[in-house]
């Protein structure tokens, strides 16, 4: 047993860290979410020239390997920043699912033009009555001439408004909750038969509503019919990129709020002094530990397990979801009215820890989910 | 002992109905429902409907223009509004100065603000809370320095809900000599914010909301007619005044109301082929707030019992502070999982009336984050939480 990183992993963490801590501090955060597009493109190129892109898939694929420890190591670094750029949707969800239902010509396709930076994708799952249920499809494929053509709504798309192409689920056969009949189809997101509502989430992450209208689709990704395993490995690894996230911004909000006890003076002496908030900023710390901890089981049995051990992951999900909540209320909490303030960073992360516990599958839904695995 | 209402009450319960059904404006009851914030004259233009009816001061003696209904009446009030989507006053100057007013003022003061306040004609804030003076406020650094006839004030005040809609601010300020003890240097000045050497800078909070702000002094006069009382005693006015605003702060109505639609949602919800409300975690979360609901709702009966048999709130309305905000938290939050994925969409401006865009998500999930976020501050305001724990140690427990 060694959990210590090795030297690529090593260098992985420490160029992100350099990335987060020069070149991504709170303000420059807030002039990218108050740009037109949300995020910077410019960060988008760097994290391509640095070979961020490329963790997420193996050297067969074209990529630096694509484990789990990696995503974490990303992950947790972003989660420091709040990265809003959409490395989640285009690279590990999206360029995920070509690597892992794509047949060799849509790999040689797609893949390449991700890693390069050039091309932005979102897979639109989630629809508005669906919500954890990954078989829970209405959106309709059917066969016209030959080709498939899609119509139905899908919900919150993240970087579905700035997509190129989209990866949608659509049925094909079978009724909505059938597990069977569900296949994946590649997407033209500026066809005009697609309408997209886009806007930015509470945690500044761009998302859209889609609509579909017998919109065409360019291809079928995978095997008609039996998509649900892979969206359901998909929706996994993300689970895990957000769970190391959530681990990552813990860590900044206890810092934040430990040395906001230290200098913050009520009473003639640090609010740090008192008891009673030495032992909320302690348990705290014990939240994120745990947090860290069983993240760092679940990375390991999936890469121990190619990839999957969906128990694991929900274990961390459900884990780490009861860790963010108390750490983001805590923190505001403790940093009291100025932690309210949009000025402040503390208020920011809470929102992030917030939406996390929601994403793919609350805390609730996975704890459901461990007990039935 | 006993719990029935009598006729009369029934009879006053259905007069409040009815005056909530014929004069409560469909489109403020529909905003307050749906946690969208109202503008500063649809505040106003409710609290003179209110006004008119002669029910804008249930907390006020009779003498002065308040209702004179009895705890009861007050309940039923509470809840019936609730029930309808009749939104709360605006408490600074209704809830919070006025009470300061009738029972420290003179009576050239009662008769210059008091009537204004009753029907709503002048806006209220609170002066406070400073940057260095949050739940420690006896150490407030707001000076108000005696020359001839008026004050000299300097300062900064923070926090100032909805201070940017004031024609008035009421202070605490420091008056005595700045070796004298903290609390007894403090001072109860009503200041009028139509002076240049006032500005009044917006703090956006992480709703996205304008709700609250700083408030400058730079050399602003008063006339010294405008201290409450005497020098040196504004401390012990505050105190009545925060004793009056944690009663009202449990929101126990509300809160009822809040849960009832929590449950109509959950049970429109889908969760897949079924609804929310057949989720037995979820139900069983929304059964453990109702009963912490119901339990609040007792002891805040009881402290009204109390109060009618003539006892002031005690530091026991601490306990509802405490409570009443854990449960608007509760609630909060159990909105933000009934939405799921339609809690994050950041769409405010979608209910305003010359949006033009596509809605996201149902109605009463789109605000549910933004709520949450929002009531984080109910554990801070008003004396934050953790003092109220303080105040029952100290002075129920005698720790």
């Amino acid at each position: 047993m060694d959990f210590s990183l090795n030297n690529e992993q090593q260098m992985i963490q420490d160029s992100v860290s350099k990335f987060i801590l020069n070149d991504y501090d709170f303000e420059t955060r807030r002039k990218i979410l108050e740009s037109t597009t949300g995020f910077s493109q410019e960060n988008w190129t760097l994290f391509a020239e640095l070979g961020w892109l490329m963790l997420p898939f193996t050297e067969e694929d074209g990529g630096l390997g694509g484990s789990m420890v990696d995503l974490m190591l990303v992950m947790e670094e972003f989660g420091k920043g709040m990265v809003v750029e959409p490395f989640l949707a285009t690279a590990v969800m999206s360029g995920g699912l070509i690597a892992l239902a794509g047949n060799q010509t849509q790999k040689d396709d797609y893949l390449p033009r991700i890693m390069a930076g050039e091309l932005q994708m979102a897979f639109a799952y989630a629809e508005p009555q669906s919500r954890y249920h990954l078989n829970n499809v209405k959106c309709i494929a059917s066969e016209k001439n030959g080709e498939f053509v899609i119509s139905g709504h899908k919900s919150v798309v993240l970087n579905g408004n700035h997509a190129d192409t989209l990866i949608v689920s659509a049925r094909t056969s079978g009724t909505t909750n059938d597990n069977n009949g569900i296949s994946l189809f590649l997407v033209d997101a500026n066809h005009p038969s697609v309408k997209r509502e886009g806007y930015a989430n509470v945690d500044g992450h761009q998302a859209a509503d889609i609509w579909f209208d017998n919109t065409p689709t360019l291809e079928l990704l995978g095997e008609q019919d039996n998509a649900l395993p892979a969206i359901s490995n998909i929706i996994d690894k993300a689970t895990l990129a957000v769970c190391a996230e959530a681990v990552g911004a813990m860590q900044i909000a206890n810092e934040r709020t430990v040395e906001y006890a230290k200098t913050r003076k009520q009473f003639g002496r640090t609010i740090g002094t008192f008891q009673a908030l030495q032992h909320r900023l302690v348990n705290m710390f014990i939240e994120h530990q745990q947090a860290k901890s069983i993240l760092l089981m679940a990375v390991l049995k999936m890469d121990s397990n190619n990839g999957h051990d969906a128990k694991a992951l929900s274990a961390a999900k459900s884990r780490i979801g009861k860790a963010a909540n108390l750490v983001g209320r805590e923190a505001v909490q403790l940093h009291g009215a100025i932690g309210m303030t949009d000025e402040l960073d503390v208020g920011h992360i809470f929102k992030r820890l917030t939406t996390i516990q929601f994403l793919f599958g609350s805390t609730d839904a996975h704890t459901k989910r461990f007990a039935s695995l | 002992m006993n719990l029935n209402f009598t006729a009369q009450e029934k009879d006053f319960q259905q007069e409040v109905h009815q005056f909530l059904q014929e004069k409560l404006p469909k489109n403020i009851a529909q905003k307050t429902k749906n946690s969208i914030h109202l503008s500063k004259k649809e505040c106003i233009e409710w609290q003179q409907i209110l006004h008119k009816q002669g029910w804008s001061a249930i907390n006020w003696p009779v003498e002065h223009g308040g209702t004179g209904w009895t705890p009861t009446q007050k309940y039923i009030f509470a809840n019936e509004c609730a029930k309808a989507g009749g939104p709360d006053v605006i408490p600074f100057g209704l809830k919070m100065v006025a009470p300061v007013i009738y029972t420290f003022g003179n009576e050239e003061q009662k008769q210059r603000f008091l009537p204004d306040i009753l029907a709503s004609n002048v806006w209220w804030c609170q002066g406070y809370s400073e940057p260095g003076a949050g739940s420690d406020l006896a150490s407030v650094r707001t000076t108000a320095v005696k020359e001839g006839d008026e004050y000299v004030v300097n300062g900064t005040k923070t926090w100032t809900t909805l201070g940017q809609h004031a024609d008035w601010i009421f202070c605490l300020v420091r008056t005595g000599e700045p070796s004298a003890k903290n609390q007894e240097a403090i001072s109860f000045l009503l200041i009028n914010m139509n002076d240049p050497k006032i500005t009044v800078s917006p703090i956006i909070t992480i709703d996205g909301r304008h709700e609250v702000n700083e408030v400058h002094f730079d050399n602003a006069r008063v006339p010294t007619e405008n201290l409450i009382g005497v020098e040196g005693k504004g401390w012990t006015y505050a105190k009545v005044l925060l004793t009056h605003e944690r009663t009202g702060i449990a929101r126990v109505a509300i809160s009822k109301d809040r849960l009832v639609q929590l449950k109509a949602l959950a049970q429109i919800s889908p969760d897949g082929d079924n609804k929310l409300i057949d989720d037995a975690i979820f139900a069983q979360k929304v059964a453990q707030v109702e009963i912490d609901l119901l339990a609040l709702e007792y002891t805040e009966l009881r402290t009204l019992s109390a109060i009618s048999t003539g006892q002031a709130p005690g530091p026991e309305s601490s306990i509802l502070k405490i409570v009443g905000t854990q449960v608007i938290q509760a609630i909060d939050e159990l909105y933000v999982e009934a939405a799921g994925y339609y809690s994050m969409p950041f769409v405010p401006d979608q209910f305003n009336d010359d949006f033009d865009g596509q809605s996201i998500g149902p109605d009463m999930a789109t605000n549910s984050s933004l709520r949450y976020f929002n009531n984080r501050k109910a554990s801070i305001y008003g004396g934050s939480n953790e003092i109220q724990t303080n105040i029952i140690s100290k002075a129920v427990l005698g720790l």
